[in-house]
């Protein structure tokens, strides 16, 4: 996910890999936990470090075309959808982001917001069009002409993947996918997974590792207000089936691929090991204080320090050992962000 | 062996006429939840209220639209990963079908799209998802033109002889992975593109293509091995 708005104030030296890439090319920082050793392989070596016993849980999460534009009587908005309100995946009424004029190259906080009032009609293209029930800075609460597939039909047409200006060329909705994505959930690519190709995961498999899954709706990773940005992420919808809840408490180890991953699991925690199957909201900030009940190990992005994504880390291991990690990162030439190499910690 | 119960999620391209509607309709009265895709509303809106709720209508043209927004509109409509694809949306090209000699790039090319290209790009689209069932099973409906020589059936033979092929690769590329693929010879059907086809063809000497669907249903669910067979 995008952390532009923290890596701007606090340059990292870890350039952003490109989509395209061959996920044999990635890269595993491979962290022991408490105190290391520090290990760097190729991604497919992941294999490895797994065994019998071990349940690696993924987000199946696919990744909405979020990024709408369009424009009120007002002026220009884009729309950066956040999720459906109530049950339904393409019910009509939505929760959003809304930013003013510009495009994908300009880097978010850099976004003003955009002159929009409670009560403006939004014309989207494709005949789609949206009241706004109500504002609150940039959040907006919306309500589509359409819902069911018609809603979700108009919303392929005129949507794309919320961009980066870190890449180089503006993303397709086929590149944000990861090789499982199934509900369309994520307004933001659930990014440990997509270098996570079936050859790998088969491998894995064979190996006797579990693969577990649950969908957890990825959110924004990045808003145009720093106040906002400082709350996220926000709540975020997930559901956990039985045979997921089944396979960790049968597991010796339980590795979350992603940080949607580790906060599904841990607001679905009832106890160690013990998950509440079903649906719930993630509310929880995951921090050096949390004690896990569930994970014991996480494959993420690679992160730097002052990163919101850092905090959460922490819950893993102490500062020292990830400021080491981020080091032999940076010493190697890892790649971050959605498109990057991959760290594991366990 | 294939499930069909009130677990079954199935997708059905081309599923608002003929054997697509058909297998729809069969599909749903095992409690199945089914997606149907075609291009027409109309159709598609009669289906769904014949669905009794199980049947979900998806206009979409699958020559020519996105597959992985097809994908994900899907998966949205049927709540989760599908376990049952069925590639029934064909086209015969121009009717009267041309000779080879008559028939333009424009028509050969829209009758791969929609015959080998989209079910290629949709089986694409699904496949990861099915990954997480550990279990699953794609069905492209092919013919017998695609292994015998009709005259004026090359497009349509040509383009489901290279939607067979695609199928028996990807079984072998799928072996161990708990999804099974198949290439099913429907035999002659009474449906409106046999009538465009065929005009003069004895319409009791063709197969009710109801009868036809619960014959690959009960095939499905008996577990056979073969590729390629014929209903």
């Amino acid at each position: 996910m995008d952390r532009l708005n923290v890596t701007r104030s606090k340059p990292s030296v870890l350039r952003a890999g490109q989509p395209g890439r061959d996920w044999r090319t990635v890269r595993l920082l491979d962290v022991t936990r408490p105190n290391g050793p520090i290990t760097d392989r190729p991604l497919a070596r992941l294999t490895s470090r797994l065994r019998r016993g071990d349940v690696l849980v993924l987000n199946d999460a696919a990744t909405l075309p979020a990024s709408v534009h369009g424009r009120s009587e007002e002026g220009p908005v884009e729309l950066r959808l956040l999720g459906p309100v109530g049950e339904d995946d393409f019910g009509a009424r939505w929760r959003a982001v809304v930013m003013g004029a510009g495009d994908w190259r300009t880097p978010t906080e850099l976004r003003p917001a955009p002159v929009l009032s409670a009560g403006a009609r939004l014309q989207l293209g494709f005949g789609l069009h949206a009241d706004v029930r109500s504002r609150d800075g940039r959040l907006a609460l919306l309500d589509f002409d359409r819902d069911g597939d018609a809603l979700a039909r108009a919303l392929y047409a005129v949507g794309r993947p919320v961009q980066y200006s870190h890449l180089h060329h503006p993303l397709r909705l086929q590149d944000v996918q990861t090789p499982y994505a199934s509900r369309p959930w994520a307004s933001e690519m659930p990014s440990t997974g997509h270098p996570l190709r079936w050859p790998l995961l088969r491998a894995l498999q064979e190996r006797g590792v579990q693969l577990a899954w649950l969908t957890h709706a990825a959110g924004l990773s990045a808003t145009g207000d720093p106040e906002l940005d400082r709350s996220l992420p926000l709540p975020e919808r997930y559901e956990i089936p039985e045979e997921t809840a089944r396979l960790v408490a049968d597991a010796e180890r339980v590795i979350a691929a992603g940080t949607t991953v580790v906060r599904a699991l841990e607001s679905a925690a009832i106890a160690p090991r013990t998950l509440q199957a079903g649906r719930g909201v993630a509310t929880l900030r995951l921090d050096t204080d949390f004690a896990l009940a569930v994970t014991d190990g996480i494959l993420t992005g690679v992160h730097s320090p002052g990163e919101s994504h850092w905090d959460l880390l922490q819950a893993f291991a102490p500062a020292s050992l990830l400021n080491r990690a981020h080091q032999v990162a940076v010493e190697r030439r890892y790649r971050a962000h959605e498109f990057g190499d991959l760290m594991l910690l366990l | 062996m294939t499930r069909i119960d009130e677990h079954t999620r199935a997708l059905i391209t081309g599923g608002s006429r003929g054997l697509g509607r058909a297998l729809s309709l069969a599909l749903a009265r095992k409690g199945a939840t089914v997606v149907a895709v075609a291009r027409g509303q109309g159709d598609l809106q009669q289906l769904e209220a014949e669905g009794g709720g199980r049947i979900h209508a998806l206009v979409a043209d699958v020559g020519s639209d996105d597959a992985s927004a097809l994908a994900a509109r899907a998966i949205a409509l049927a709540g989760g990963p599908f376990d049952l694809l069925v590639h029934d949306a064909s086209t015969l090209g121009p009717v009267p079908m041309p000779p080879l000699s008559e028939l333009s790039d424009d028509a050969l090319l829209r009758v791969f799209q929609v015959n080998t290209l989209g079910p290629q790009r949709l089986t694409r689209a699904l496949l990861g998802p099915m990954r997480t069932l550990g279990r699953g099973t794609i069905v492209g409906i092919s013919s017998d033109a695609a292994v015998e020589a009709y005259p004026t059936w090359g497009a349509y033979g040509a383009s489901k002889a290279a939607l067979d092929h695609l199928h028996r690769v990807l079984r072998a590329e799928l072996e161990g992975s708990g999804i099974r693929v198949f290439a099913i010879d429907p035999g002659e059907m009474d449906t409106a593109m046999h009538a465009a086809a065929l005009p003069d063809a004895d319409r009791t000497q063709l197969a009710d293509p109801a009868e036809i669907a619960r014959r690959i249903l009960d095939t499905l669910q008996a577990g056979t091995e073969d590729l390629r067979w014929t209903a």
